[in-house]
């Protein structure tokens, strides 16, 4: 079976600041895929990318089959009921001044299917997401994040589509509360056969909802496989940091932390060599060289030096 | 010898609203010692803001101070003159803020606003400069002498905040309020950001009052650790006490939430069920009643902050067994 999405080398550049230098996945039908990163790494380009909402110079976006990089808003507005976004913000993404009803049923509006019962259709998508039916007459001052959010998942689902692109789904959200989202979009999937990428900085979340992840770092995938080969075996040192960095609710745990060094590189001066090593707890002479994306069982790495192998 | 810099004692706070009064904060108490760090952890809606800005006084006009008081070095704040406050803050208390990117001002250079807010000290402009790259390096920014002639945009989110808690202990203060000061970081910088603090704190001797909502981050950096829900303190203790034997239902929910304590890959995430109660319209009994599962007739009545152990505090009638039997 092909891959519902397909990213063959995307590259973004504004203006002289080279946002992101070729990154290649694919996405599985069924499938949620998790896109980790720093701030500034590109992942929030990569979808905004994807969904034709930041320009893309080069490279391959196919979605089932069919290449929809830079073929235009024309063109590319039937689609968009196929591949939906949840953005990050989820208040500031609700216009503050239509209720909820019109919120997520907008979607339906601007493709041109006002001929349904879209009351109904209200209904319907506040039930899918666990909200009561009388939130519909509620303006999106009246939520809270965690509403806020189902409202967001509302709209994003409102006219079925096939893949997800979710920008930071959980930011934002008590403990308690992304639990609950993080169930529900799990439930979805399930239910609804949904494709989903997802973009976070939080592991923690990344291990519960995603299939496969990537680890994007200057713009490029650094280390691409399964989220249990990924947290088990991780190849790149960077991902490896970043897996070390993450806080445990215990005071004894045992923190065998790895610093990261130093502050992520500037965009318009890429590093020569391996672009990761002045920050690298394992570089040596051989960085100066650039790594190539090497695979083995399906788990990609762009590494001179990778652990694990 | 450890010595009481901050007494919150049965601070109750109200909001006036048109659907009657909120009742932000009831009857916390609790107590910061002298170069100790102490989290606050809760989630949206608990009162960790607006106890901030009471211990500070800077306040909504709708605010109200029904009861209580909050005790600096012995001294109730309540009562002190809008100018004895403005004396305070920046000097003995100061404070850094949630979000980097909107604490300094963007069209004046880092040493500008870092000479300006030594407005208090008598001292030379240049050393006054001196001071504020002295800081800088202390927090870890490389070549601060030339960093100083940069604007706010020039650095990246997590070196403003390194900024912000730089120009935080340039007064040298007895208590540094940080309010959720990693949430808009990356896990790398905000693990950067803890161990920045845990150094400082250290070398400063200041007590560091931590509010977040990330318990792994309260785990790793407090010695104590209050709980709050709703307008209300449910728990007190050390970290230990809490994170290992917490003896509110709310503050052990809280814990099997957070995913970084689920280490394989979870079907189902625990959550807690139902929301927080309205605080215009406050619930009879105690105030997590409803979405607790171990709820019982008893509850129909508000538990006291009761002392469990040394220096351990929990409001639930499941720890008065021998009452109940």
């Amino acid at each position: 079976m092909s891959p519902i999405l397909e990213v063959k080398d995307l590259q973004t550049s504004f203006g002289e600041v080279n946002v992101l230098a070729g990154v290649s996945f694919a996405v599985e039908q069924g499938e949620t895929y998790a896109m980790v990163g720093e701030s500034g790494s590109g992942k929030t380009t990569v979808i905004r990318a994807i969904a034709g909402l930041a320009p893309a110079q080069a490279g391959s976006v196919k979605f089932d089959g069919q290449e929809i990089r830079g073929i235009g808003e024309r063109a590319l507005r039937p689609l968009r009921k196929d591949i939906a976004m949840m953005f990050q913000d989820p208040t500031g993404s609700l216009s503050p001044r239509l209720t909820i009803r019109n919120l997520i049923t907008e979607p339906h509006k601007i493709q041109g299917m006002k001929n349904r019962d879209l009351d109904a259709e209200a209904k319907r998508l506040l039930e899918l997401v666990n909200l009561p039916a009388h939130f519909a007459d509620r303006y999106p001052y009246q939520l809270s994040g965690g509403q806020a959010r189902r409202v967001g998942v509302a709209r994003a689902l409102a006219l079925e589509p096939k893949l997800i692109l979710a920008d930071e789904p959980t930011a934002g959200l008590d403990v308690s509360v992304q639990g609950e989202l993080l169930n529900l979009l799990n439930d979805l999937r399930e239910r609804l056969g949904l494709s989903m990428v997802i973009i976070t900085h939080n592991l923690n979340v990344v291990r519960h909802v995603a299939d496969r992840m990537g680890i994007l770092y200057l713009g490029r995938l650094v280390e691409e496989g399964t989220t249990e080969a990924i947290f088990h075996e991780p190849r790149h040192p960077y991902t490896n940091c970043l897996l070390s960095a993450n806080p445990e609710p215990d005071p004894d745990a045992r923190l065998d932390r790895i610093a990261l060094k130093g502050e992520p590189p500037s965009l318009i001066r890429r590093p020569s060599g391996c672009e990761f090593r002045d920050r690298c707890p394992m570089a040596s002479d051989v960085c100066s060289q650039v790594p190539q994306w090497k695979v083995t069982n399906g788990h990609g790495v762009r590494c001179l030096t990778p652990r694990h192998l | 010898m450890t010595e009481t810099l901050l007494e919150i004692d049965n601070l109750s706070v109200d909001y006036e609203t048109a659907r009657g009064d909120l009742k932000a904060l009831r009857d916390i108490s609790f107590d910061v010692n002298r170069g100790e760090i102490v989290g606050i952890v809760g989630e949206s809606g608990c009162g960790k803001s607006t106890l901030i800005s009471a211990i500070l006084r800077l306040i909504a006009p709708n605010t109200r101070f029904r009861n209580g008081a909050i005790r600096f070095k012995g001294d109730d704040l309540l009562t002190r003159t809008e100018e004895q406050m403005r004396a305070l803050r920046g000097g003995d208390i100061s404070i850094v803020f949630q979000d980097p990117m909107q604490t300094h001002n963007p069209v004046i250079t880092i040493g500008k606003q870092m000479v300006d807010i030594q407005h208090r000290v008598k001292i030379s402009k240049a050393e006054k400069l001196a001071t504020a790259a002295r800081m800088l390096g202390v927090v870890g920014i490389p070549d601060p002498e030339a960093r100083l002639k940069q604007y706010p945009h020039e650095f990246s989110g997590g070196m403003r905040q390194r900024i912000a808690i730089a120009m935080a202990l340039m007064s040298e203060p007895d208590l540094l309020i940080a309010d959720e000061p990693t949430t808009a970081l990356d896990a790398t910088l905000e693990v950067q950001i803890i161990e920045r603090l845990k150094d400082l704190q250290r070398d400063f001797g200041c007590a560091i009052l931590f509010i977040s909502h990330h318990l792994g981050v309260i785990a790793e950096l407090c010695d104590r650790v209050v709980v709050m829900y709703a307008g209300a303190v449910v728990e007190s203790g050390t970290v230990r006490e809490i994170f290992h034997n917490p003896k509110h239902p709310y503050t052990r929910r809280l814990i099997e939430c957070d995913p970084g304590h689920i280490k394989t890959r979870a079907r189902v995430l625990p959550t807690i069920p139902g929301e927080v109660p309205d605080l215009a319209n406050l619930p009879e009994g105690c105030i997590f009643r409803e979405r607790c599962d171990q709820a019982m007739a008893r509850c129909a009545q508000v538990p006291p902050l009761t002392r469990l152990s040394e220096g351990h505090n929990a409001a639930c009638w499941l720890n008065h067994a021998e009452e109940i039997a």
